[in-house]
């Protein structure tokens, strides 16, 4: 019998439906967990989204075919059954129930088990099946609260403006960039942002979301006005020509990867910050726990280790390779941030990669 | 301790080093003397003998975290530090009040020593409970004190300038007070930072003065010829010998005393007169007695001696160990570092003669007439069994640590060899969870033959880019060891090549390290086992001067 969800090299695969879950080659009909570029790429005939990832796709994608739902709104596709369930990764992700008489299998695409306020709050979905995400599937990946991690981010941007330094914050345009703003207001200090963050920003905004205010870093933006505060800016943006305007700055960087400090040193960065919209380790068991799946398959990340550790654990699991975060993104993160140096000092490229690899 | 991790997360993550330099002198204007005392012995080595081994450490970790050792291991290789994925995976206190008390950094080490020869459930209680105590920043620095390898960010020139920034004495002063034999447990700060020696302690050797690298080309720039002593670059270890109130000490450069490990000096302590410190190598040597000019022996020779605590006779004869002096450092009882170099060797070469052993030589001066007759003799460098040439003003004084200016070393070209990578592991520290160590093989008919291991050479770039071809090439894991598709070709450059069981190929390297990245060759194209043995002939037949069987 074919399973219900295949590993195809062009994605996940429901062959009932005849649809695709976050394809990395074009299809027919793709079916998207969230707008970070791994997961959302271009080419497909039509898309099928979150309400609140569709803006999010024309902003990254440009114009397609884009059919939204809302939580938990079963679309049908030859028999199957395909509804999106919060993911609490960023804006609009989803977890993607797929259902087909009577047995149900859920792709976890990228998911995070804390609540951020404004991803929405992981939804524990029951399933024969789960494919899960296994980013940070080893036990040295334990989260601090965030509210600990967030103390610590303003703590530093304090520290900074009374040593006369900016702050850059190193964060994703569409995740991070936006988690990360309301700590950022409560310092009283102004926000300036990089045209990546700024554009998703706007996007955002104009979907009728209530975000803190900031300001476009514009080539015309006096350095005077930097001084001392706060600018926000894409891992493509670290280490530019654009940086220069800043100085004298300090450079943070808010990735799940900055709890091992030998990444921190690589990274040549002032301040490492282990603030992750990926689960931990805890967060990925009490995640694969609740699902009651008999059979776990476990992508990008330690899937070896974690698939390994839940079969001792008594639950069938099996690992998958995918294109998800695969290990070579840097060399490709690499090229991108040569390719758009130049339109970086305009502050106006969008950075080609998202992931959170980009920072390995 | 908190007020010490603090000082260590500071210096192992900040690149900078005025950040770096700032964060130990606010450590030493606010910390305990005690803590202070403490911080300097282990900056410049000198910290408790590790009171558990690591696998006994690990597996307390992995008992109280609950987890099968696997995945300890693979914890490991992704952290790329025992102490630090230790402090990962053992949980956060869960109640503050635990901590009995905000220990101080030389309690903690006060009480290694004290238990050191304590039984193993003591130690468990202690470390158990040190952990349970402990936030995550501590306990790494709590595991990094007990495994003992404390490498983080901070050279012992920057702790001594931040010390003399606070104390205003000089950093050559407090280089000379903080070498030697000292005790932290009972050195109290302000003695041993006090300008005048209060306590005699007649083993102390001065800071070395160590030389920058010089380029061929940039000699003209040096001024004239003649104002320079040059002398061959001896591949040994650099140390001082010390022979005060009757004693003898040899030191190493990395302040470890060797006068016992190497009874050959025994027999110049009395030749020696008192009050004298001369800088020299430590070497294998053999001295033909119908010349008496010594020749040096492959540094593969010293190094089957080194580290050993009992000496075979054979040992012996086949590696005997002499000392070439390069330079007198006190005379009389007197230092003359500030005297001339011209003046400090004229006296040197006084006390050489009348010592009149084989075990003791001076290092000759090599004369040359322009730059260019020193760059023909320089190409005669393997046939000495020299690393090159070094360049020494005349006038210079001997100074403290690593100068421009006066002293330079010159050294010859490594030699290279093409080969294949053909196994990666992950590196640590800054490299973990990237493929940055490999092995290498040069091809023998149709097989190919690991012969060494580099770790070094390649920019951060190039290391990614390897690090992602490893990872998409793998053919085989073995533990934390991938075998790889034999396909890139790297150009290694090493000091020198002599005989060994240990690799496949019956050679090891001094020295080796990735010199280019021939991303112009393909695999078919690197050197072979008879390349590599023709050089292993090559420099035996010039470096070999005495009958060693390696």
């Amino acid at each position: 019998m074919v399973p219900l969800i295949e590993f195809t090299d062009k994605g996940l695969f429901c062959r009932q439906g005849d649809f695709y879950i976050d394809p990395w080659q074009p299809v027919d009909r793709a079916v998207i967990t969230h707008a970070h570029s791994d997961h959302a790429r271009w080419g497909s005939k039509s898309y099928l989204c979150h309400h609140l990832t569709k803006p999010l796709l024309q902003l990254r994608l440009g114009d397609n075919v884009y059919e939204s739902v809302d939580w938990n709104e079963p679309v049908y596709m030859n028999g199957v059954s395909v509804s999106l369930h919060r993911a609490g990764h960023i804006i609009g992700s989803a977890q993607i129930r797929v259902e087909y008489q009577g047995e149900v299998w859920v792709a976890s695409g990228d998911y995070k088990t804390e609540d951020d306020g404004i991803s929405g709050a992981f939804e524990p979905v029951k399933c024969n099946a789960f494919i899960t995400e296994s980013t940070f599937g080893l036990p040295i990946y334990k989260w601090k609260k965030q509210a600990e991690i967030y103390s610590n981010i303003t703590d530093w941007v304090v520290q900074n403006n009374a040593a006369g330094k900016t702050s850059v914050l190193i964060a994703y345009s569409l995740g991070k960039g936006q988690r990360v703003l309301e700590p950022l207001a409560n310092t009283g200090l102004p926000i300036f942002a990089h045209g990546a963050v700024w554009n998703v920003h706007e996007t955002l905004i104009n979907n009728g979301w209530k975000l803190p205010t900031i300001q476009r870093v514009e080539p015309t933006t006096p350095k005077e006005l930097l001084i001392g505060n706060i600018v926000v800016a894409p891992p493509s943006a670290d280490g530019t020509p654009w940086m220069k305007k800043f100085y004298p700055y300090s450079v943070g960087v808010c990735s799940g990867w900055m709890q091992v400090r030998g990444n921190a040193r690589r990274r040549n960065t002032d301040a490492g910050f282990a603030l992750s919209d990926h689960a931990d380790w805890d967060g990925l068991l009490s995640a694969v726990k609740a699902t009651g799946a008999e059979k776990v398959f476990a992508t990008h990340g330690f899937q070896a280790a974690f698939s390994r550790y839940l079969n001792e654990a008594g639950i069938e699991a099996a690992e998958v390779k995918t294109a998800f975060g695969t290990e070579d993104e840097d060399t490709k993160s690499e090229d991108a941030k040569e390719a758009t140096n130049e339109e970086l000092l305009n502050g106006d490229a969008e950075p080609t990669e998202e992931l959170e690899t980009d920072l390995i | 301790m908190e007020q010490f991790a603090e000082l260590v997360g500071i210096l192992g993550t900040s690149t900078k080093t005025n950040a770096k330099l700032d964060a130990l002198q606010q450590f030493f204007a606010s910390a305990p003397d005690k803590d202070k005392v403490w911080v300097i012995a282990i900056f410049s080595g000198r910290r408790p003998k590790r009171i558990v081994n690591s696998t006994i450490l690990q597996n307390w970790c992995i008992e109280i975290v609950n987890i099968e050792p696997w995945l300890f291991v693979e914890c490991y290789h992704t952290v790329g530090d025992l102490g630090e994925t230790m402090a990962l995976l053992l949980p956060e206190p869960s109640d503050a009040d635990l901590r009995t008390a905000d220990q101080t950094l030389s309690w903690y080490l006060e009480t290694f020593i004290r238990i050191e020869k304590a039984d193993e459930a003591t130690k468990k209680e202690f470390v158990t409970s040190s952990w349970r105590q402990l936030n995550q920043t501590e306990k790494f620095v709590f595991n990094k004190l007990i495994t003992g390898n404390f490498r983080i960010g901070v050279s012992q020139t920057m702790m001594v300038n931040a010390l003399s920034k606070i104390v205003a004495v000089s950093p050559s002063v407090i280089a000379h007070r903080i070498s030697g034999n000292w005790d932290p447990m009972t050195t109290d700060f302000d003695n041993l930072l006090s300008e005048t020696d209060v306590s005699a302690d007649f083993s102390k050797p001065y800071p070395f003065y160590l030389a920058y690298a010089v380029e061929g080309t940039e000699l003209e720039n040096l001024g004239d010829v003649h104002e320079w002593q040059a002398e061959w670059k001896w591949d040994g270890i650099r140390g001082q010998m010390i022979k005060r109130n009757d004693e003898l000490f040899v030191w190493s450069r990395g302040e470890e005393l060797m006068t016992d490990k190497f009874p050959e000096y025994d027999a110049i302590k009395d030749l020696l007169p008192q009050g004298v410190v001369i800088d020299g190598e430590i070497i294998s040597l053999s001295v033909p007695a119908e010349t008496g000019i010594f020749k040096p022996l492959p540094f593969a020779a010293l190094q089957t001696r080194i580290g050993r605590k009992t000496i075979t006779k054979k040992q012996l004869t086949e590696a005997p160990v002499g000392f070439i002096a390069y330079d007198l450092l006190e005379y009389q009882h007197q230092d003359i570092r500030n005297s001339s170099l011209e003046d400090r060797r004229k006296l040197l070469e006084v006390i050489i003669r009348e010592v009149n052993h084989p075990v003791m030589h001076i290092s000759p001066v090599v004369t040359a007439n322009s730059w260019d007759e020193l760059r023909e003799i320089r190409t005669g460098s393997r046939d000495m069994g020299s690393e090159g040439i070094m360049l020494k003003r005349k006038n210079s004084i001997y100074q403290t640590g690593r100068k421009r200016g006066d002293w330079w070393k010159w050294k010859i070209d490594p030699l290279t060899i093409d080969a294949v990578m053909i196994y990666a592991q992950k590196g640590s520290g800054r490299r973990s969870n990237l493929y940055t160590d490999y092995t290498f093989a040069v091809r023998d008919g149709d097989k190919l033959v690991s012969f060494t291991k580099a770790y070094s050479g390649l920019t951060d770039k190039e290391f990614a880019q390897v690090d992602s071809f490893v990872k998409r090439n793998s053919i085989e894991k073995f533990g934390p060891v991938r075998t790889v598709k034999p396909e890139l070709v790297f150009e290694i450059a090493f000091e020198g090549i002599a005989a060994s069981n240990r690799h496949k190929s019956g050679v090891a390297l001094r020295f080796p390290r990735m010199s280019r990245w021939r991303q112009d060759k393909k695999p078919d194209e690197i050197n072979t086992l008879d390349d590599l043995k023709e050089l292993l002939n090559t420099y035996n037949q010039t470096g070999k001067t005495g009958d060693v069987n390696l």
